[in-house]
């Protein structure tokens, strides 16, 4: 796993989708490590009486899933130089076994100097976009 | 309740400390799915030029929102927490965030707004090593929803 080479990519590069499952669960366990304990991603009451349709994702959680797609492309995490999103829609998290399922998309968006690139995604949850803005840059080899 | 335009600009003292473990990046990148070893393995971070592991990109926000609280808790700063969603979010990594690192976090009023009744709050954290390294800058909009 080590980094690519920007002489690989161009604009337009496309970065493999990834569909990501999110229950739960995984809301529980990303509050506790990220100190995130807002009961609207775990409490159904809560985020229903603040007019949610229900327990959401962490905005956090997705962008975090969402660079996970983009630093195993590039190979190295540490790679992210900036990354920036906009939260257009929240993701509800059905309180089962298979919760919410998020597909993350990527392609080259510019090359920009010195080895680096702007990675734009698109992440949606049920055919609609979870993130309004998406972008990343990333320095490759 | 509408934000007080006043408090743009407004800055918090510096945080304590916050000491970067190797077992909190391991469990933040285990909750997030990052599988690379450079999140848990030193010999593989060396490997790739790092002196320690390192934490995935949005890691910062366990210590930028730690911070951030100070204005959340800010008498001056009416928000309902419960209400609160996040709007935006921004990452600047001037080096990867590491094992080891001993992070201060000084936060900064750097927006408000009101749109359609919601109250939107941007707050920036800068963080730096205690000794004046820059590493990370956060920008964080959040949105608190009309009653």
């Amino acid at each position: 796993m080590s980094l690519r080479s920007a002489a690989d990519v161009a604009v337009g590069t496309e970065i493999p989708e990834q569909v990501l499952r999110v229950t739960r669960a995984d809301l529980v366990r990303y509050a506790g490590a990220s100190g995130d304990f807002n009961p609207i991603h775990w409490n159904e009451r809560v985020a229903t009486e603040v007019g949610l349709p229900g327990v959401i994702a962490h905005g956090m959680f997705t962008m975090a899933l969402a660079s996970g797609v983009v630093t195993r492309w590039a190979g190295d995490p540490g790679a992210v130089e900036e990354y920036h999103v906009r939260f257009g829609r929240p993701v509800v998290v059905p309180d089962d076994e298979n919760g919410a399922e998020v597909t993350v998309r990527g392609k080259v968006g510019a090359v920009l100097e010195d080895g680096r690139i702007r990675v734009d995604l698109t992440v949606t949850t049920d055919g609609e976009k979870v993130l309004s803005l998406a972008r990343a840059t990333v320095r490759l080899a | 309740m509408a934000l007080d335009r006043e408090l743009v600009g407004r800055s918090y003292p510096p945080s304590a400390v916050y000491e970067v473990g190797r077992a909190k990046i391991a469990e933040f990148a285990a909750a997030i799915g990052a599988d690379h070893p450079v999140h848990v393995d030193a010999d593989a971070a060396r490997a790739a030029g790092y002196p320690d592991v390192i934490a995935p990109p949005t890691f910062a926000i366990v210590v930028s929102l730690e911070a951030a609280f100070v204005v959340l808790s800010d008498p001056e700063v009416s928000l309902d927490y419960s209400r609160v969603v996040h709007g935006e979010q921004k990452f600047i990594h001037h080096r990867p965030i590491r094992a080891g690192d001993r992070l201060v976090a000084t936060t900064t009023i750097d927006a408000v707004r009101s749109v359609a009744g919601n109250d939107l709050l941007t707050t920036r954290v800068d963080l730096a090593t205690e000794d004046g390294e820059a590493v990370c800058t956060t920008t964080s909009m959040l949105v608190a929803r009309g009653a």
